[in-house]
């Protein structure tokens, strides 16, 4: 479904990413793991089209995305979420979802309407729904992320860290409804630094750290991985 | 419906009165000042979708205003074509000039192509002053025959060039808001909130400013049609003049509201309230519009219709959707 190759990435002389390998099956959810400022959200900046990587390449269902806009990539069925949310402040939130159904979903006005109220039904942001987005507060605006990443029907999810600051109890609403989403098919790159969440429902966890991925495998190894252990949970205590 | 939308909404409506109303009741001059009032609100209307929505920030807008003149000089008294077809014809010549103009002021981004649409204005302001048939830098008045072609009597004139500006002015309105409405303007709204973010979700960034583009193009050569109708020459300065149909039309949509519908038509009403007070005050006209505009925006980035909307729960002119209804009025 995605294929990451030789995929590197500096500004200036600041070297983010490089050589990026990384497969994701159709279907799975693969956890992104890896230190502040290892390059996570950098990695999906390149996938989705926001910048453009120094070299490799960007495969998505056998294509060649590297050099596609990012909207067509929305299209082609590749939607992420902003660590940073970035809503449509003035407007509403049915609206924000609206939009994604009709662009990067392409489709008809009824059609894109009827989505967005399933996908606010499904975050359970349905009862804001004519609420300005610029009054949400950070949670529901986390799940406008998710909801609008969702509203263009994707193929490939890009979660970035939509769990931080979340509550046990919200925390596993939102792996139920990352769970109902994988269950109609789509696969997921799930950035976090929850790990709790990520073990529950990632079938797969890459680390990443100094702009490469130095374990990729199931949870339960990649865990107790040496370097890892090292790298990440050493510097995350 | 909410009280303070409604009074809003009956505003709008005793405004569309008036201005069906005015060619039957207002003087001459009167009737003048509303023609001006029209087509700096079609100007206005245009440079907010530009700026507002699709982050095309231009102060070359005169640019249009100009060729839109010059075109319908030429086609009306050099080639002598129909009157009413040499107004068309302004604004398709507009339309074709939009298409390198594009080219140019494409590549660049945010300040740059705010110079850089100011550069080509300029530019072909220069070369409008060239047309030696067009009385070159110093300009040339309409032969008292053309300008007649619109009405043998004054009176006649000025009613039909004010229709002109009113048809100008209402499918400027009613087509925005159509435009508005559709798929491409919540793809247009959410850009004007984040660019980035609207990226993401699959909007097309780049066809959507070109569209903006070329859908601001004829309406601004109509109306520099009419606005030759009303000045009854061309010249490079007055055409093309920066002041008039750039900077006040900034004015105008930064004092009224940026990035809504309301702003712009609020916006010219204040702007002309402004203009007659100070008519005689010469330069400082210009000062205190200014100081005006930058006073608001301080208080207020989205003017005076930002500053309004704390207190007004709904759009005056719905632009919205919301759910349940499918094609449903917010
Ligand atoms: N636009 C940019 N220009 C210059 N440097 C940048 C830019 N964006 C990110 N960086 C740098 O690239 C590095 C990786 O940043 P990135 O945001 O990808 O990290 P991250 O793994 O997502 O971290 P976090 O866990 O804190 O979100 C950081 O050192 C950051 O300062
Ligand atoms: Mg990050």
């Amino acid at each position: 479904m995605l294929e990451l190759s030789g995929l590197a990435l500096h500004f200036g002389a600041l070297k983010v990413l490089d050589g990026v390998e990384l497969t994701v099956p159709q279907g799975a959810v693969v956890g992104v793991i890896g230190p502040n400022g290892a390059g996570k959200t950098t990695l999906f900046n390149v996938i989705a089209g926001v910048l453009s990587p120094s070299a490799g390449s960007i495969r998505f269902e056998g294509r060649d995305v590297g050099a596609m806009p990012v909207w067509d990539r929305c299209r082609l069925g590749i939607a992420r979420t902003y660590q940073i949310p970035k809503p449509f402040t003035n407007m509403t939130v049915f609206e924000n979802v609206l939009a994604a159904g009709l662009h990067g979903g392409a489709l008809s006005m009824r059609e894109a309407s009827a989505r967005a109220e399933d996908v606010l039904a499904l975050v359970e942001l349905d009862h804001r729904s004519s609420l300005r987005a610029g009054d949400l507060s950070l949670l529901d605006l986390k799940r406008l992320e998710l909801a609008k990443a969702l509203g263009s029907g994707p193929r490939l999810l890009l979660l970035d860290e939509i769990a931080g600051g979340l509550t046990d109890a919200e925390c596993d609403t939102l792996l139920d409804i990352i769970s109902t989403v994988r269950e109609r098919g789509t696969t997921i790159v799930w950035i976090e630094h929850v790990i709790r969440a990520l073990r529950r429902i990632a079938g797969t966890i890459a680390v990443l750290y100094n702009g490469t991925f130095i374990a990729t495998g199931a949870p339960d190894e990649v865990l107790v991985d040496r370097r890892v252990k090292d790298v990440y949970l050493g510097a995350g205590q | 419906m909410n009280p303070a939308v409604l009074i809003g909404r009956a505003l709008l409506v005793a405004g569309a009165v008036f201005l069906l109303a005015a060619p039957f009741g207002l003087s001459p001059r009167g009737l003048q000042l509303v023609t001006e009032f029209l087509t700096m609100l079609v100007l206005a209307l245009m440079w907010n979708l530009l700026a507002g929505y699709a982050d095309i920030v231009t102060v070359g807008q005169h640019a249009f205003v100009g060729i839109g003149a010059y075109a319908f000089f030429g086609f009306l008294v050099l080639a002598g074509f129909d009157p009413w077809l040499s107004v068309l014809l302004a604004g398709l010549v507009a339309l074709v000039f939009s298409l390198p103009v594009m080219a140019i002021i494409f590549r660049l981004r945010a300040g740059y192509l705010a110079v850089g649409s100011w550069v080509v204005a300029e530019t072909l302001m220069l070369a409008a002053g060239k047309l030696s048939a067009f009385g070159g830098g110093s300009g040339v008045s309409m032969p008292v025959a053309a300008v007649k072609r619109f009405g043998a009597a004054t009176a006649d004139r000025y009613v039909n060039v004010y229709w002109l500006a009113f048809a100008l002015a209402a499918l400027a309105l009613l087509s925005t808001w159509y435009l508005m409405r559709s798929r491409i303007g919540v793809g247009l709204t959410a850009m004007r909130d984040s660019e980035e973010g609207a990226g993401a979700i699959g909007v097309n960034l780049r066809r959507a400013r070109i569209l903006c583009f070329l859908w601001a193009a004829p309406f601004l050569g109509i109306a520099g049609a009419i606005i030759t109708m009303q000045k009854l020459r061309v010249a490079p300065p007055a055409s093309f003049s920066i002041i008039d149909w750039t900077v006040y039309v900034i004015f105008i949509v930064v004092i009224g509201g940026i990035g809504s519908f309301e702003g712009p038509i609020i916006g010219t009403l204040v702007f002309f309230v402004l203009r007659e007070l100070l008519a005689d005050t010469g330069v400082w006209h210009l000062i205190v519009l200014g100081a005006v505009s930058i006073g608001i925006v301080l208080i207020e980035p989205k003017g005076i219709w930002g500053l309004l909307r704390r207190f007004v729960p709904g759009d005056l002119i719905p632009v919205g959707h919301s759910p349940g209804k499918r094609q449903g009025r917010a």
